[in-house]
């Protein structure tokens, strides 16, 4: 067969294309299907409700603030601890044995399936610690979860500063501290900033860390302490799908939207003050 | 008065032997130029004056820097370094405004009085004469500047630090002619009160402002003397080579 090199073209092109539209169809359908089955139940009171009549009826208040809650606990837990590990072992233990054991420990900690970390926290924080299954329990499991995704992002939020700004500063009988401070951090928080957004929408959608650390069956009113147990989104989803029979489907997918707004939401928030800082950014 | 004094000075990188066996002394208030061709250790010799190679993995050393009499490698780096000021080869501004790069060393040495940076940040840029031109725009970002400005920016906030001795490492090497000229005028009139080291590819400009200069080549120093004995009565063959273009 002689080679037509018009036509191979237009095959390479129609391959491509067919990629990218394997990308695309089942990100658009899985939208299109849970917005058209869940947006009915998208009422005031389904937001804003105790659920009723076995979860068969009313709202999802308090799985809602119960994510919120798990979600946030676990940032608040794992962006400082993330930096400050980053910071450790870009700036001060470039080279050394321990930041190479470090970086494995990170690589695959990545890699480990959630529903072990589910487990480790059940043996450390619930019955090691003493701090039952509580939100102080799920959110530091979930924290630990996503400390790989922090400090690896934050990593290369560091290493992307350039060297010569560092050099620039020491010269001028800066610390090493103030250096950090001063330079290196400002032009790094919008890249420890897509590791936290990228943390946020791991953690909010998690089952499994949730499952024994936290997450309640049913539990129609507000936590009043972090050793409370919630309700979480994710959990309750999988609750209402599987485990109580006769659930309207509407209500199903009404839950799933919502998960899906939330992170939307907290994802907007963290692109927004990303982009405040990268405005300032200029080199 | 000897500033500077460097004796058998050896540096390693690994396992590359980069400095080999400098010694020199560097006179208060004078210019001295560096000049030789690429890797023969200009850069890293005058990183060790302010002790940056230090930060490079790998780096050894051997041999003895005095400052003012006394070792410098044994005095603490941060006091070292504020009295010792670097200007890059790149304009190398701080991503701040204008008035935060050159107020940034007096900041970290502890100043915070607005008033009193205010006075420093001036002083510093009418030093390195950018001060009419910039007048207008110290708050808005330093990469707003052109090149040659920038140099100037960078040499401002050195002097912002008030350094007895400033390293200049190929200042203008990206400048055109008109910046050069700008940044040699005010290196000239610097020399009053600063001991000022110019490592220079451009041997017309060390000829130009250097009061000695100084021939390194594989890391050795070949020779140092009065800028024009240098360029007219050179007493190595390599040096004579070099400033005639033979090499380099
Ligand atoms: N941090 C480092 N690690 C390893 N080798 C280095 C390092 N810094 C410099 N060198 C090596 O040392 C040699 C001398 O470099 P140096 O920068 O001092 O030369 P130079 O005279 O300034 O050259 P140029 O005129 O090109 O700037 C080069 O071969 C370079 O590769
Ligand atoms: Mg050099």
């Amino acid at each position: 067969m002689k080679k037509n090199p018009e036509r191979s073209q237009k095959i390479a092109f129609f391959f491509l294309l067919l990629a990218n539209l394997l990308i695309v169809v089942p990100v658009g359908l899985i939208i299109v299907i849970i917005v058209a089955k869940g947006f009915p139940a998208l009422t005031w009171e389904f937001i804003s409700q105790m659920p009723r009549q076995g979860m068969r009826a009313g709202g999802i208040f308090p799985a809602i603030i119960g994510t919120i809650y798990l979600v946030g606990g676990a940032i608040l837990f794992a962006l400082p601890i993330g930096v400050l590990a980053a910071i450790y072992l870009c700036e001060y233990a470039t080279h050394s044995r321990m930041s190479r054991v470090v970086k494995l420990a990170i690589v695959n900690l990545a890699g480990v399936p959630s529903v072990v970390y589910g487990l480790f926290g059940l043996a450390l924080f619930v019955v090691f610690c003493k701090f039952g299954v509580s939100i102080l329990s799920g959110a530091l499991t979930l924290g630990i979860m996503i400390l790989p995704i922090i400090i690896t992002a934050s990593r290369e939020a560091l290493e992307s500063v350039p060297p010569a700004f560092r050099e620039v500063s020491l010269s001028l009988g800066a610390s090493k501290w103030q250096t950090i401070r001063n330079i290196v951090l400002p032009n790094a928080i919008p890249g420890i900033l897509t590791g936290a957004i990228l943390g946020l929408g791991r953690a909010s959608g998690e089952t499994a860390p949730i499952l024994f650390t936290v997450a309640a069956f049913y539990l129609p009113r507000l936590p009043s302490s972090v050793f409370d147990q919630v309700m979480a989104l994710p959990y309750h989803l999988y609750v209402i799908s599987t485990q109580v029979p006769n659930v309207d489907e509407k209500i199903r997918y009404g839950t799933a939207l919502v998960l899906l707004l939330l992170v939307l939401f907290m994802n907007s928030v963290a692109i927004l003050i990303r982009n405040k800082f990268r405005k300032q950014k200029r080199w | 008065m000897v500033k500077f004094s460097v004796k058998k000075l050896h540096v390693w990188f690994g396992a590359a032997h980069i400095l080999r066996g400098v010694s020199l002394d560097i006179l208060s208030n004078e210019i001295l130029s560096v000049i030789g061709p690429a890797n023969s250790g200009k850069t890293t010799f005058l990183r060790m004056l302010n002790r940056l190679n230090e930060l490079e993995p790998g780096f050894r050393m051997n041999g003895a820097i005095a400052l003012d009499g006394a070792d410098s490698l044994s005095e603490d780096v941060e006091r070292l370094r504020k009295r010792i000021g670097m200007v890059f080869a790149m304009p190398l501004p701080l991503p701040l405004s204008i008035f935060d790069n050159v107020a940034y060393g007096a900041r970290m040495h502890g100043i915070r009085k607005t008033a009193r940076l205010q006075g420093i940040v001036e002083q510093a840029l009418r030093e390195a004469y950018l001060w009419d031109e910039v007048k207008d725009r110290l708050p808005t970002s330093a990469f707003n500047l052109s090149g040659g400005q920038q140099q100037r920016l960078c040499i401002a906030r050195t002097l912002a630090v008030q350094p007895e001795v400033i390293l200049f490492d190929e200042p203008c090497s990206g400048l055109d002619p008109i910046s050069t000229a700008k940044v040699e005028e005010a290196m000239l009139k610097l020399k009053r009160q600063y001991t000022l080291i110019l490592v220079t590819n451009n041997v017309k400009q060390a000829a130009r402002v250097g009061d000695r200069t100084a021939f390194f080549l594989n890391g050795e120093l070949i020779e140092v003397n009065k800028t024009d004995k240098i360029f007219t009565v050179p007493a190595d063959k390599r040096t004579e080579d070099y400033i005639r273009g033979k090499f380099g």
